[in-house]
């Protein structure tokens, strides 16, 4: 427990113009309904029953007034209409020099790739001061990506790219969340966007100086898991080669053609009985439960990696 | 019930066996058939909400597991929206005031209405024992492909049990809107009917139009997961927002089915206990129209960052700022209504004036969210979550208390604990804003709902969340045990305890079987009350 908070961290070229606008409607409300409270408290106690108060010509309204405080009150709601509108198709208009990253929901992680291949799982690693789109896609069912301290979301909706652009505004860690409810592990759909200075960014990408890249890991976990012990270039040949599959099709022994992309790696490690290549025995022990399914996309980084002509999810 | 009454005089009289009550057509006892089932699914509906709140207290997930949480927020939201909120106050106060209310001995098809009662058990009950036994964990929203490709458990039958209560909301619908026409009284226009009769008749059309929607959005779910015919899956030429544009065509609409009888109970209660007529009577009664009318156009504010396009989120925020003109209209005037008044503040008055003031809340926290740029930031927030339960507990169930409290005399002939009902009263009001108003800073922080786990800088503002839902089931309960009290063994009430001047109030309380023992003409406008006239 940390404080109470009362207000979001704001980080965003948005944000300030959305906060002013949820501090006019704030504003707006307190005052129409301060006013309601007022009528009631005060005609409540004014004439409560056997009060002495005046009731005298009970039925005489003053209509004129009554119509002008009413118009006001229009006017002004409809003005904060057109305010939010027009916040609202900014949404549509992202500023030059954007960098784009590639987004993909799936239950329950978001996977970002940055331009130069480079992937990151429910971290995203962003440049202060610049504008930032996301192309977002979904796997399985709909997601929205949250990010409550630049004021933005998006719903990811599969057999669509939806987009999300923000400018963050202070270098720091901060949250992101799944706002879409997506199944069993929803709640723990959640993530960090990490906003860099332009030179620590530069940085980062190069090197990926916070840690080995999600191909690396998967080159580790490639050992760790054993797969080396068949796929590897080894004596006795009881497995494909992995080198230069990614991308390319894959002859199955039920003599049809499969393209080796993401989910035919992702099933042939959790169900290898499903789709078996030409020339093979059936012997490849299922995953499924085995692997974590971060892990599993760093396995499939580290194949995608083995393939380099090939890009990602695109034709041999 | 011990009610002994030898003489014919009530409708108790017609028969204490369980045989007289389930085979009944009277729509009086019709009505206390849904007030028994209605009662029972709030409190089951209260119960997965306290556990949920409880749950929350702390941000890991130690009480609860995640599937645990996910299915008790689905059984939460479907029925307290099916089994309870739509039905609430026309199947009940509704059933059992309307005819009176026209003049008239019953509804005009009093077999149809037992028969909804029945359609609407079996299809409730059905509906839960798929919930629990099948472990349904999609919402109340059901949302495609979630609910139709990716969740297991008995989606199918839920949905098959929501689609079979939704004939029972028709009929009550069918049935109102005939009776409204046909069996007023003789001198009664459209314009001497009470605005609670107004707001029946505008709930029943949304019933009758809407809800076939939803039986047809609900079946299509059902046959895309038994045959897979992917209306809703983008891989077979499907498209997962037609089904939220189908869902919410039918639940916007369904929000006014859970406000406008509130509205309408509200519109007796205040002017009874003000000795006023209600203020702009005519504006209130079109507006309850325009309400229902507005109210089917509007179902893309839901929508506002799904996909759908930009333009058409603009052309639905302008026309959800619009939907609140009627909505304002009708809390100014009840305020107006007080004024010069002779103001007494019985149970059914504090109720009716809390009512007020939370709807008027929820109606602006309405306008932040209708507003395109801030509902970005605050759509799936607990930001919505707090802004509904404004309106649907604040509003509909607080309404629902002022008239159960307003017409339990006549419901029963009998009076109930003053002192107890306006405790009850006040600690509804309290626990609720403590249970709802730290969800709006929730939301503004950026908790999205439906969340079984959540960062710890949102800690402060649960517990307090669930403190005050602790109060707010104490409020609830606590009329459960003096209304309960009071059904048995409460003092006899006078004919008229309130003063009232409804056409209700003109037979003895409770009702004859036949309502009236003279066809009552009506020669005047509702609301004949005069401060200057003091009992």
């Amino acid at each position: 427990m940390s404080g109470i908070a009362l207000h979001p961290l704001s980080a965003s070229t948005a944000a300030p113009g959305f906060d002013l606008l949820f501090l006019a409607l704030l504003g707006f409300s307190t005052i129409v309904g301060l006013a309601l409270l007022s009528m009631i408290i005060i005609w409540g106690v004014r004439y409560r029953k056997g009060s002495l108060a005046d009731r005298s010509a009970p039925q005489s309204e003053n209509n004129l007034l009554e119509f002008a405080t009413i118009g006001v009150l229009f006017a002004v709601a409809f003005g904060l209409f057109g305010w939010g509108a027009w916040l609202f198709l900014g949404r549509d208009h992202v500023p030059a020099g954007a960098i784009h990253i590639a987004g993909t929901a799936k239950q329950w992680m978001w996977q970002f790739e940055h331009d130069n291949g480079e992937k990151e799982l429910n971290v995203l690693h962003v440049p202060v001061n610049r504008p930032v789109v996301v192309d977002l896609v979904s796997q399985d069912v709909i997601h929205s990506m949250f990010v409550p301290a630049f004021r933005v979301k998006q719903d990811v909706v599969p057999g669509l790219t939806t987009r999300l652009w923000f400018e963050a505004t202070q270098t720091g860690s901060f949250d992101l969340f799944c706002a879409q409810y997506c199944g069993t592990q929803h709640s723990e759909m959640r993530g960090q966007i990490v906003v860099m200075s332009e030179a620590d960014f530069g940085k980062w990408l190069s090197t990926r100086a916070t840690g080995k890249t999600l191909a690396q890991q998967g080159a580790d976990l490639f050992r760790s898991l054993g797969c080396s012990g068949c796929h590897d270039n080894s004596p006795t040949i009881r497995a494909p080669d992995l080198r230069g599959v990614y991308g390319h099709p894959v002859a199955l022994a039920s003599r049809t053609t499969v393209l080796a992309d993401d989910q035919y790696l992702r099933d042939s490690i959790l169900q290898p009985q499903k789709q078996i290549a030409a020339g093979y025995d059936p012997i490849m022990p299922s995953f499924d439960g085995l692997i974590a399914p971060d892990d599993l996309e760093k396995l499939v980084a580290y194949l995608e990696s083995l393939s380099p002509a090939a890009t990602s999810g695109g034709q041999p | 019930m011990t009610v002994a009454a030898p003489d014919r005089s009530t409708y108790f009289a017609e028969g204490a066996g369980l045989r007289s009550w389930l085979l009944t057509t009277d729509h009086k006892r019709v009505a206390w058939l849904y007030l028994v089932s209605l009662t029972f699914f709030f409190f089951i509906g209260g119960a997965a909400a306290t556990l949920m709140r409880i749950e929350l207290v702390t941000p890991q997930g130690d009480l609860l597991t995640d599937d645990a949480y996910n299915r008790l927020f689905t059984i939460h939201g479907i029925v307290m929206v099916w089994f309870f909120l739509v039905p609430s106050i026309p199947a009940t106060l509704g059933n059992f005031l309307l005819p009176l209310m026209l003049g008239a001995k019953d509804v005009a098809f009093p077999r149809l209405n037992l028969a909804s009662w029945y359609v609407f058990v079996f299809g409730s009950l059905f509906t839960l024992y798929a919930i629990i036994a099948g472990g349904v964990d999609t919402g109340w929203t059901f949302y495609a492909p979630l609910s139709t490709v990716y969740a297991n458990g008995h989606v199918s039958m839920a949905a098959a049990g929501v689609f079979i209560v939704g004939f029972s909301t028709i009929m009550t619908g069918i049935n109102f809107i005939v009776t409204t026409h046909k069996l007023r009284a003789p001198g009664q226009t459209w314009f001497r009917l009470p605005i609670f009769v107004w707001t029946l008749y505008a709930t029943s059309l949304v019933m009758v139009l809407a809800t076939p929607v939803l039986a047809a959005t609900l079946l299509l779910i059902v046959l895309d997961r038994l045959f897979g015919i992917g209306i809703f899956d983008p891989a077979k030429g499907g498209d997962p927002l037609l089904f939220q544009n189908l869902f919410w065509f039918y639940s916007h609409p369904a929000v006014y089915i859970m406000i406008l009888p509130g509205m309408g109970v509200v519109s007796e209660v205040i002017p009874c206990f003000a000795r006023r007529p209600l203020f702009g009577y005519k504006l209130v009664a079109y507006s309850s129209i325009g309400i229902a009318v507005f109210g089917f156009l509007v179902w893309g504010h839901h929508m506002f960052v799904s996909g759908q396009s930009t333009y058409a989120g603009v052309v639905f925020s302008f026309l959800s700022f619009c939907v609140a003109i009627p909505s304002a209209i009708k809390v100014f005037n009840w305020a107006m209504t007080l004024r010069k008044g002779q103001i007494s503040f019985e149970t059914p008055m504090l109720y009716a004036l809390g009512f007020v003031g939370l709807f008027a809340m929820g109606g602006f926290a309405g306008l932040f969210l209708a507003a395109l740029g801030i509902d970005v930031d605050l759509h799936d927030t607990y930001f919505v979550i707090a802004h509904f339960h404004y309106i649907m507990v604040g509003g509909m169930v607080t309404a629902y208390m002022a008239g159960l409290h307003f017409w339990w005399p006549k419901l029963t002939g009998r009076l109930y604990s003053e002192i107890l009902g306006k405790i009850a009263a006040g600690l509804a009001f309290l626990g609720f804003n403590l249970t709802f108003f730290p969800q709006f800073v929730l939301g503004w922080l950026g908790m999205p709902r439906r969340y079984h786990t959540y960062p710890p800088e949102f800690q402060v503002w649960n517990v307090l969340s669930s403190a005050g839902a602790v109060v707010l089931a104490l409020a609830y309960l606590l009329p459960l045990c003096y209304l309960g009290w009071s059904l048995f063994r409460g003092a006899r009430a006078p004919g008229n305890p309130w003063g009232a001047t409804g056409l209700e109030w003109r037979t003895t309380s409770p009702p004859p079987e036949d309502n009236f023992a003279i066809p009552p003409v009506v020669t005047g406008p509702p609301y004949a009350y005069a401060p200057d006239v003091t009992e």
